[in-house]
């Protein structure tokens, strides 16, 4: 059964301005999430998950970011050109978003109760005592025990893991169509973040929405998503089904870091490495942006920009050399 | 037959005052490291992995508790110059290469401030060991003049490590390393403090909280829960029958790149805050197997297998 498209990014280019001019941070990133889907967007720290991800609702700063190019189509129409109105009534709405640090979004001085609250009144124009009764039912449904008693704490008298269940608490409280999730076990420990992302399941599943869940672990991918696309250097190298990728990536960088990532379930001591550093993106690199990295790298990498390209049964890759020889599924 | 450990550490305790009551950070800590062997030391963060390792080096001082470095009792009683004399040959790498350099110092400096305070090298030779320690963790020679935001993640982390080498140290504190490293930078790190052991017949106390990254450059591996070692054994006995039920539930929530067929479930609740409050087992407000005698007596670390110890009621063999 072929899955509606809910949102795609086509051929989205976000520039910052620099010391030297506008740089850009990614470039034609294309991707598409289905309804009901967890979509895995993976890469190293730089590779530009974040700036695609706070670019499908708009959120860079506006003095300093330009949209070079790109469409963001979300209900027939473009994210990136919808009126101020359409877009508020997206956000926290229809798309909502949660973030590595849930203390960056959360308000020091109120109480749980109050920053839970605060948009159901806004947004469902519910009385104070209906947001309350409902802000308690939401704790309970991110599984916070006590839910009746903890609404009154602050942030700081809760645990990264709780603070991070709040969050969430306050992202379905509109039952979103797509969550965007940036990082949001990343400062957990392992026992905390397998329970958020069961959490985030369970969700997915009782409101039927998609998640894009943005990550630098690609065993949460692994274990999480149904498709993934792989970053590096502000571009989209690779994109499949989850099993397909992982046993059989076409892109040399994938390879790599799967490859790289030590495994808890063998007595391995000397860990594969990629050579050499994850460029800047303002650091120029003609041809293919891993070239410098590639062992599998020949004459027209080094010049030619790859585009990606069909490797087949819906797997996608910017490598001409490993497409051409037919490393597919 | 093993060599006598050259680190021996007995029954380690530091609280913290906190809000007026006391927090045991460290409740009872043993272990000892062999010459030449990384003994790594996972958990939770706040189970008190660091303080275990500041103390060690001498950053930090124990409430209560023995240490033996280098067949030497180390007291508030030892002299200052006998205390002088085993630092040396024990340092630390700091987890954030980007905080724990200075901004302003060039990498050759930096790298060279601990030969500068032992003194007694000659500027020739100071700038010589420094081009040698910039070689020997996989830097160009010529790159000591430039200041650490001139370099990646994974080139300060090398910075750290040169550094911590600078005085020929035989043991070596590794306070979460990689742990703010991308996958491709951390394997990069890994396999260079392996390249060193090897070299240079180090030791390590490898401590971090990502059991994967443990199992690949630990000879044997100690879990913390809550200030306490709860198991330890050879790495390969730990990650394939780990006997306690909180080693169960950290391999069980390690999300895997290749599925792994026998996973334990996963846990509920989180670390407790305040580690005097839970009576009995700390673990078992989370233990799926806790049962009476959990909740009244804190179980002993004690020997369950040739070289493998747990704290666990349900491994009492009756005396
Ligand atoms: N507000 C900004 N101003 C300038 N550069 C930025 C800004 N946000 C991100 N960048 C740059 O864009 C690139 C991609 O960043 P990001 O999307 O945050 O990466 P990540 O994959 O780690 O989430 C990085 O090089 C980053 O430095
Ligand atoms: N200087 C200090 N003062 C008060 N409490 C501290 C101090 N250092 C550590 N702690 C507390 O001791 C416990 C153990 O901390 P730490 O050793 O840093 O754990 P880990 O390294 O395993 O994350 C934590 O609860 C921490 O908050
Ligand atoms: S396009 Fe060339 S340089 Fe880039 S990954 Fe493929 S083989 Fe390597
Ligand atoms: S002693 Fe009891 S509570 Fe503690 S780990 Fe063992 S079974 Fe669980
Ligand atoms: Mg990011
Ligand atoms: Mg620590």
């Amino acid at each position: 059964m072929a899955q509606q498209t809910l949102l795609s990014v086509e051929n989205l280019t976000v520039q910052f301005r620099g010391d030297a001019g506008w740089v850009n941070a990614v470039e034609g990133v294309d991707f598409a999430v289905r309804a009901g889907e967890c979509l895995g967007i993976v890469g190293e720290s730089g590779s530009g998950k974040s700036v695609s991800a706070l670019s499908i609702l708009k959120l860079h700063g506006r003095a300093n970011t330009r949209y070079a190019s790109g469409t963001i189509r979300y209900g027939g129409h473009d994210l990136l050109t919808v009126s101020q109105r359409r877009l508020r009534q997206v956000r926290g709405g229809e798309i909502a978003m949660i973030f590595q640090d849930p203390m960056s979004s959360l308000n020091p001085v109120l109480s749980i109760a109050d920053q839970i609250m605060e948009p159901l009144r806004q947004h469902q124009g519910l009385s104070a005592r209906a947001a309350r009764r409902r802000a308690v039912e939401l704790l309970e449904m991110v599984r916070i025990s006590d839910a009746s008693r903890r609404i009154d704490d602050y942030p700081h008298r809760l645990s990264g893991g709780m603070r991070q269940r709040v969050m969430i608490a306050i992202a379905v409280a509109c039952r979103p169509k797509l969550l965007i999730a940036d990082e949001p076990t990343t400062a957990l420990d392992v026992t905390i973040q397998s329970q958020i992302l069961e959490l985030l399941r369970e969700l997915q599943r009782e409101i039927g929405m998609s998640v894009i869940l943005i990550t630098h672990d690609l065993g949460v991918v692994a274990e999480f998503a149904q498709r993934v696309v792989v970053m590096y250097a502000g571009r989209v190298v690779e994109s499949a089904a989850v099993p397909a990728l992982f046993e059989r990536p076409v892109h040399p960088y994938t390879e790599g870091l799967i490859r790289a990532v030590p495994d808890p379930d063998a007595d391995v001591s000397r860990l594969a490495t990629i050579p050499g550093n994850i460029p800047d993106p303002s650091t120029p690199i003609a041809g293919c942006r891993f070239n410098p990295r590639c062992s599998e790298a020949v004459k027209s990498c080094r010049t030619e920009p790859p585009a990606l390209a069909d490797a087949g049964a819906g797997h996608f890759a910017r490598c001409p050399p490993r497409i051409a020889a037919g490393r597919t599924a | 037959m093993r060599e006598a450990p050259i680190v021996i550490v007995r029954d380690l305790v530091k609280t913290f005052a906190a809000r007026g009551a006391s927090l045991r950070a460290v409740d009872g800590v043993s272990f000892d490291v062999g010459q030449g062997e990384t003994l790594g030391l996972v958990g939770e963060s706040g189970s008190g992995k660091s303080t275990t390792g500041r103390i060690l080096v001498g950053l930090e001082a124990a409430t209560s508790g023995s240490i033996r470095l280098f067949d030497q009792e180390i007291s508030p009683a030892s002299g200052k110059a006998a205390l002088r004399a085993v630092r040396r040959r024990l340092q630390f790498v700091f987890q954030d290469p980007q905080n724990s350099l200075n901004p302003r110092m060039r990498a050759q400096d930096a790298i060279a401030e601990p030969l500068d305070v032992a003194g007694g090298l000659s500027r020739a030779a100071r700038n010589d060991r420094v081009r040698e320690l910039l070689e020997m963790v996989g830097l160009p020679r010529s790159c000591g003049d430039r200041f650490p935001h001139e370099f990646s993640g994974g080139q300060r982390q090398r910075i750290g490590i040169a550094r911590a080498l600078a005085l020929k140290p035989e043991f070596i504190v590794c306070d979460e390393p990689v742990s703010s490293l991308d996958v491709s930078m951390q394997a990069q790190i890994v396999n260079l403090l392996l390249d060193l052991q090897e070299r240079l017949g180090l030791s390590y106390l490898f401590i971090a909280h990502d059991l994967a990254v443990v199992r690949s450059i630990s000879a044997r591996v100690a879990v913390m829960y809550a200030g306490s070692i709860v198991e330890i054994a050879p790495r390969h006995e730990l990650y394939t029958s780990p006997r306690h039920p909180y080693t169960q539930a950290l391999l069980a929530a390690i999300p895997r790149v290749k599925p792994n067929k026998a996973r334990a479930a996963v846990v509920t609740g989180e670390l407790p805050s305040q580690i005097d409050t839970v009576p009995g087992c700390t673990f078992h407000p989370r233990c799926p197997f806790a049962f009476e005698r959990c909740r009244a007596e804190k179980p002993k670390l004690r020997e369950i297998a040739p070289s493998h110890l747990a704290a666990c009621h349900l491994h009492d063999v009756p005396a």
